[in-house]
């Protein structure tokens, strides 16, 4: 069954269109990984993707919920209340983490289930001190952010995502911020997280974890998808622009 | 006349005084944001209005203003005014102008904050007053303690400029009592009422943003 289905979806930045026609369909449990170069549309098709942004064009739907759709060459979105009840079907983890600095990690993780999806305190309590101890951050629930390491300041952000249960979760170069060692780290949890089947879709310019997570990989380049595969075929692929990108990394493995 | 006795007569003013200064910031407080909110609107025409508002609130004396929201009854629509109007008009005349600076910090410390704020508190399904009041707020006080000190500071001086619709505030009295005593004497005592009052806001004003820096 789709997650996310987004179709023929159009974007355009002051008259530059930066996504052209881009089609995106993720399964339940699937990890679909992004890549491409800078400025290829990656980012911004997650940013359509978690409402930041509105296409132009294209439809957009998560599970049975039509979120959007084409009318005459434009997309239509539904009501405010929809859109709001649509956020929950999804989490969005951050290149540049967006935790709170003035709510501990354990609030930055709580507030947003007790507030907006209306839980019971102990209850989200519980779930996250749970998946604190997961990301072997439990000593860490009273800390502020700023106290924080940058993988540290991630794992809570991750963590922040998945309190609220999403049916999908979203990575927007996750890892671009960090150093190559916190990056091993934040890669680690991810690759732990593919693991209990959760549904993801990841934007990342670190290809060989690309290719061991993902069970199908998108390439991008200049608002198109230029290729959409398994890993596997995307390494070895005979579409002259996915070598050029990947050359060196194909050079290395 | 001793200096005792020349504070000791200069009290009832300070009162005033004190009075204009929280009046003004109890209503200009609340008031500055509501202009923010409406300076920063999406509606090009009511943030063009706000705008408005503010340059001609910064952009004429504040004196001025007092005069025309005293007289301007009168002046305009005939009506009567008693003098326990005067009051009225200091405050009214004080907080809509003071109103104006704030709702200017107001927006700089709104804009100072991260975008990314608001879109994770959007992802996570804050709604905006939420947003607003959970995580932008509380981070932008503490960004807007120094220049809201600025306006509080000359705020106390300013209260002396109720002098020119005569409302005996204490540097009203202050120059009454120094014309009739030929002495600089009071001039000395109000000196230091203002300045140690500003002291005392000085330092507040510093205990709170160290308060508020609870998380850096």
């Amino acid at each position: 069954m789709a997650v996310l289905e987004m179709k023929h979806l159009k974007k355009d930045f002051d008259n530059t269109p930066v996504l052209k026609d881009i089609n995106l369909t993720v399964n339940e449990g699937e990890v679909v990984s992004i890549i491409g170069p800078s400025g290829s549309g990656k980012t911004t098709l997650l940013r359509c993707a978690t409402l930041l942004e509105k296409m132009d064009d294209g439809s957009l739907q998560y599970l049975d919920d039509t979120i959007a759709k084409s009318v005459n060459g434009k997309s239509v979105y539904e009501n405010k209340k929809a859109l709001r009840k649509a956020t929950s079907y999804y989490g969005l983890v951050f290149q540049n983490f967006n935790l709170f600095p003035h709510y501990s990690v354990l609030k930055n993780i709580t507030e947003a289930p007790i507030l907006t999806q209306k839980r019971d305190k102990n209850e989200v309590n519980e779930q996250a001190m749970s998946l604190l101890s997961k990301m072997g951050l439990e000593d860490k629930a009273d800390a502020f952010p700023g106290q924080l390491s940058g993988g540290q300041k991630q794992r809570v952000s991750i963590a922040r995502a998945l309190c609220m249960n999403p049916k999908i979760l979203f990575f927007d170069e996750p890892t671009s911020a960090l150093d190559p060692e916190l990056t091993l780290e934040i890669l680690a949890v991810i690759k732990k997280l593919a693991a209990t089947n959760m549904t993801m879709v990841i934007v990342t310019h670190e290809m060989l974890f690309a290719k061991e997570v993902s069970d199908r990989m998108i390439f991008m380049d200049q608002g198109v998808v230029v290729e959409e595969t398994t890993p596997e075929n995307m390494f070895h692929s005979d579409n002259k622009r996915t070598q050029e990108f990947l050359g060196k990394y194909t050079d290395l493995l | 006349m001793s200096f005792l006795e020349i504070c000791r007569q200069l009290l009832p003013g300070m009162g005033i005084t004190l009075q204009i200064f929280f009046i003004t910031l109890l209503f200009s407080i609340p008031l500055g944001l509501a202009i923010a909110i409406g300076r920063m609107s999406r509606f090009k025409i009511v943030s063009w209005i706000f705008r408005l508002y503010i340059d001609i609130m910064r952009g004429t004396p504040l004196m001025l203003q007092l005069l025309v929201v005293y007289f301007g009854p009168y002046y305009m629509f005939g009506i009567n005014i008693s003098s326990s109007y005067r009051g009225i008009a200091v405050m009214i005349a004080f907080s809509i102008n003071y109103a104006a600076y704030f709702a200017e910090i107001y927006r700089a410390g709104i804009n100072s904050i991260d975008k990314g704020q608001w879109e994770a508190a959007y992802i996570l399904g804050y709604n905006k007053v939420q947003t607003f009041a959970k995580i932008i707020l509380p981070q932008m006080k503490k960004r807007i303690i120094p220049p809201m000190t600025n306006e509080m500071v000359t705020l106390v001086k300013d209260t002396s400029l109720a002098f020119s619709i005569a409302y005996a505030e204490m540097f009203t009295e202050a120059k009454r009592i120094a014309s009739a005593q030929t002495s600089m004497m009071p001039f000395v005592a109000a000196a230091l009422f203002y300045f140690s009052f500003n002291a005392i806001i000085s330092l507040l004003s510093n205990k709170v943003e160290k308060k508020l820096s609870y998380y850096d």
